[in-house]
């Protein structure tokens, strides 16, 4: 099935139409209640079953840092790490995350001290608008955690899907690669 | 210096790494309520009858608004006011707002937005200029100028027919820049609320949080006093959110009719149909030049395709042909210029606002000029240079210029000379310059008061707070703001608060556009701060043992030799001395010397300057475009802060090379038995191409700055802009890369592969090796107002008889 070919009706609330159907429709409840860690706090939430975790998380647990840029899997903006890998929160329904662990960019600093990730993005000029900022950072993190020294190209890959318009990706490729040096430095 | 020049974090980058910026869609309000917008799916046609009975018993469903309840027009500009919030009868393209709804979520509300029934008498559409200039009817606007015509501009600075007689070669040259979009991350997005003395508020992400206020004002018929606009910062604007936007008013009159807050957050398919984006625009330049590589005079036509609306649309058509000028001398230039309708979402300012299209043009022409001299294009350019402190043939005044010397950089740099034109097959390198406005000269609306506004309040602590119009849209101009105060006052910026961009709250700053709020912010904060400085330093010469002037301001402290306060003891002297301590400053641009109609654009206090070099890499066989490096030099005057700066060249660098190589703003039919309509070919960030991190190529950023005595006295310490005029170079330089690489001319933009082997075919087949457009169209232009150049005797007015009566139109 594929959505109607007409304007505004996009996508994205097409499927959610469907999504909230099938939800009605199967006479699960239209509030969802599911446990999940959120920034390492476990979380009991009750919310609308048709809800992406992205909704969940900005609309039902005010953690608004989670930024949306067209809520269709494109710009990377709502990037997520759910158990640790990255993921578009607008293309996971917050059903699914039943038992998992999700991080936000609310998680990132450890009490007042900065993340060495955001620090260097605030230090080198890797956040202009701040927008994107988000998603990158997560991404980032993911990938400093698997890789302690990644190269260019592989900080390059591994935030292709993260669209930023106000950098050039310059600056953010330099403040990865300086947060990874000082992470070696003193590790966390 | 203490903070100018020195690479730092700024001052609000910590709450953009932590998520905790508020943009616009992150507020949320007790009782808040959601809004959508029905748009129309016609792209031209006259509402019959529209029932919303339906969608108004929709269960959680409070308000459903439409075209009767906004009986006042609004516009950015006096002379176009032409939009309606809620299209009354005429929807001019497909994405005009007809009704909204507003429901207890956004999914109610999307849900009644299907219960609306419209009936349309769909009208012809109007698809492109061409269509526009043959069919005066069914006229978009009533009021335009011609038919379907807009507007239509003409200007004579010097007689170019006769020059052209008089010049040794004369080139003629067809472009076509393609339409773009701005595409932030972040969509628009309002909230408004009455608050409990019946006053209202309203949060949005805006770059012009004045001109909102008035347009408000103006379209819910209440006093401005009782309207307060609050600018969010902006998550990404490059003029897509500089025009006012019919959600704003929506949002406004349904908390007043509701007395509870209201938001609205477009999807992305409605950021694209807003647009307000890049005019589509075709070009033919003729250009006369010596056999030696003078420039002898220049005609410049443009046709503008305007879309729908209004918009900023007469100012852009002025910038098509206004900074031609201020690059390159031009002893005589005439310039003429059509703005069209077509049903197309409203063009309007996007990073570089009218000027990067005819920069394409001219670059490319320039490169033309100078492979049939047998010239080096930097040395072309080099040798046509503006002076500084100059007047240009169409009256505008040049301050200083740093351009030669972003050129000898970038030459330098790349290897130019050992590398141009020797780089071996598909291989190759170009180069381009540009120049863009540090702020427009005169204000949107006439008025003679201060165009940035900066009020200080110093609180006993010692704690500086600097309250600005001006609006935060990813640029840095809470850090500008900051580091400018800090300078004068010797304290570190992070020691200072900023509250920007409140109608409310704050002086007024016209808004975060035409580069200007560096240059007119920066000027009004030195003065605020300078007043303050200068009460602290009486008070604190007592103390010191010394005249006022000695004291030197520095590191938190205020001294002299070695007798020294700290800041906050200085600032309790004062306040005993003066009473509460606060100053304020404000800036208007000089008077600038044209004084004919249509003066008013193309002034700015400075102007900067920017050379780059882009190398490219053509595969033969597939016409794909490979840029491995990109070397820029931008005249910045004197950097405020190197990381903020350079994070601008940068970012308009991959603006400029993606708009080269791919970004477009393209229409199609729908299929007839879905309407026919002209929708949005591809209004989704995964098929409107942008260039992602694995496209950006490396960047070689130099930052170039006047020496102490030659800075330009019309800037704060000297800066200059750097947000869009880094990008005018890239888009030309490109193409000229490519003609470097395969030898083939491609006169339009975007430079995709499938243009790049036309080329290569017509090139194997012996044919003109170019793609871009043959034949400029026969537009009605007007006799020109004619004004002699300067150096003809002029002084700055028309020429008697030639002017045409008009309303006066002022810059964007």
């Amino acid at each position: 099935m594929l959505p109607p070919e007409k304007p505004f009706s996009p996508p994205c609330l097409f499927w959610r139409r469907v999504a909230k159907t099938i939800c009605l429709g199967s006479k699960l409840m239209r509030q969802a209640q599911l446990q999940m860690t959120v920034n390492g706090e476990p979380a009991e939430i009750s919310f609308s079953a048709y809800k992406t975790l992205l909704e969940v998380l900005r609309e039902d647990l005010s953690l608004t840092g989670t930024k949306h840029g067209c809520e269709l899997g494109e710009c990377g903006a709502c990037a997520v790490l759910i158990d640790g890998v990255p993921q578009l929160s607008c293309l996971v329904l917050a059903l699914e995350c039943q038992g998992r662990s999700v991080e936000t960019v609310e998680g990132m600093a450890a009490g007042p001290e900065l993340h060495p990730l955001q620090a260097a993005f605030a230090d080198l000029g890797a956040a202009q608008c701040g927008y994107c900022t988000p998603g990158i950072l997560l991404t980032a993190k993911a990938l400093l955690e698997k890789e302690k020294s990644p190269s260019r190209e592989r900080i390059r890959e591994a935030i292709s899907g993260n669209l930023c318009r106000c950098t050039g990706y310059q600056q953010i490729y330099e403040a990865i690669e300086e947060a990874a040096r000082r992470m070696n430095e003193r590790p966390r | 210096m203490n903070v100018l020049g020195k690479p730092r974090r700024r001052v609000d980058g910590r709450s953009k790494v932590t998520g905790q910026t508020r943009f616009a869609d992150d507020i949320v309000l007790p009782r808040m309520v959601h809004a959508r917008l029905l748009r129309s799916s016609h792209a031209h046609a006259r509402i019959k009858e529209i029932d919303v009975e339906k969608a108004r018993k929709h269960p959680g469903v409070h308000l459903v608004l439409t075209g009767k309840d906004f009986p006042v027009t609004f516009g950015i500009l006096p002379v176009t006011q032409d939009e309606y919030a809620l299209a009354p009868e005429h929807v001019r393209y497909v994405g005009d707002p007809i009704a909204a709804v507003i429901a207890k979520d956004e999914q109610t509300a999307t849900e009644a937005l299907d219960l609306i029934e419209v009936k349309y008498e769909v009208l012809k559409t109007i698809a492109t200029p061409e269509e526009a200039l043959q069919n005066p009817e069914p006229r978009i606007h009533a009021y335009s100028e011609l038919g379907n015509i807009h507007r239509l501009q003409a200007f004579q600075f010097g007689d170019v027919e006769e020059t052209f007689k008089k010049s040794d070669l004369i080139f003629e040259d067809l472009f076509f820049y393609e339409g773009n979009t701005h595409l932030p991350i972040e969509q628009h997005a309002a909230v408004a609320q009455v608050d409990g003395e019946g006053k209202l508020t309203l949060w949005s992400s805006t770059q012009v949080p004045h001109y909102v206020h008035r347009s408000l004002a103006r379209v819910l018929q209440k006093p401005a006093s009782h309207i307060r606009v609050i600018a969010c910062p902006n998550g990404g604007g490059f003029g897509g959110k500089c025009d006012v936007c019919n959600h704003e008013m929506v949002v406004a009159k349904a908390a007043v009719m509701l007395g509870r807050p209201v938001k609205i957050c477009l999807n992305r398919e409605e950021v694209f149909y807003l647009h307000r984006g890049r005019h589509p625009v075709l070009m033919k330049f003729r250009t006369g030049v010596t056999k030696d590589g003078k420039l002898t005079g220049m005609h410049l036509q443009t046709l503008v395709d305007g879309g729908g609306y209004g918009s900023y649309g007469v100012a852009s058509t002025f910038y098509t042909g206004a900074l031609q000028t201020v690059t390159y001398e031009l002893p005589r230039y005439k310039f003429d210029a059509a703005r069209v309708f077509t049903n197309k979402p409203p063009c309007g300012p996007k990073r570089g606002h009218g000027t990067p299209q005819p920069r394409f043009g001219q670059e490319v022409q320039l490169d033309k000029i100078a492979e049939r001299l047998k010239m080096d294009p930097a040395e072309l350019r080099l040798k046509n240079l503006v002076k500084a402190n100059s007047l240009t043939a169409n009256w505008l005044k040049v301050g200083s210029i740093g351009l030669e010397e972003c050129i000898k950089q970038v030459v330098e740099r790349s290897q130019w000379k050992k590398r141009f034109r020797k780089m071996g097959p598909g291989k190759g390198l170009g180069l381009a310059c540009g120049s863009y406005l540090c702020g427009a000269g005169l204000p949107i609306y006439w008025n003679r008061m201060p165009q940035s506004g900066v009020q200080l309040l110093l609180d006993r602590s010692g704690q500086v707070t600097v309250f600005c119009g001006a609006t935060e849209i990813g640029q840095g101009s809470d850090d500008v703001l900051a580091a400018i105060v800090a300078e004068v006052l010797g304290i570190d910026p992070f020691e200072i608060r900023c509250i920007t961009g409140d109608t409310g709250m704050t002086p007024v700053d016209l808004g975060s556009y035409s580069s200007r709020v560096t240059v007119m912010m920066g000027n009004a904060a030195i003065q605020a701060a300078e007043k303050l400085k200068a009460m602290i330093a009486e008070a604190a010469s007592e103390q010191l043992q010394v005249a006022p002037d000695k004291i030197v301001f520095s590191n938190g402290k205020v001294s002299f030799d070695n007798r020294v306060l700290t800041f906050a003891e200085a600032v309790v002297m004062a306040e005993e001395k003066f009473g509460t301590l606060g100053s304020v400053g404000s800036y208007r641009p000089p008077r600038a010397p044209g004084r004919f109609k249509g003066a008013g654009v193309g002034p700015s206090p400075a102007y900067s300057y920017t050379a780059c070099v882009v190398e490219v890499d053509v595969d033969k066989t597939t016409g794909w475009i490979t840029v491995p490096k990109i070397w820029i030099a931008h005249d910045i005057g004197r950097t405020i802060n190197p990381v903020l700066a350079r994070g601008q060249v940068e970012g308009s660098v991959y603006m400029g090379l993606s708009e080269a190589l791919m970004e477009e703003q393209v229409f199609r039919r729908l299929p007839p038995k879905l309407s026919s309509a002209l929708v949005h070919k591809i209004p989704s960030l995964l098929e409107y191409k942008s260039l992602t991190s694995l496209d950006m190529p490396e960047v070689d950023t130099v930052l170039v700055e006047q020496e102490e005595g030659m800075r330009d006295p019309n800037c704060p310490f000297g800066a200059k802009e750097a947000g869009q005029g880094p990008l005018l170079p890239v888009m030309p330089a490109v193409a000229n890369a490519i003609f470097d690489a395969v030898g083939v001319r491609i006169d339009e933009l975007p430079i995709t592969p499938d243009k790049v082997l036309k080329a290569l075919e017509l090139k194997a087949s012996g044919k003109d090796a170019r793609v871009g457009p043959t034949v400029f169209p026969s537009v009605p232009y007007p006799d020109p107002v004619v004004v002699l150049p300067p150096w003809e005797g002029g002084d700055g007015n028309a020429v008697e008889g030639s002017e045409r009566p008009k309303v006066k139109v002022r810059s964007a």
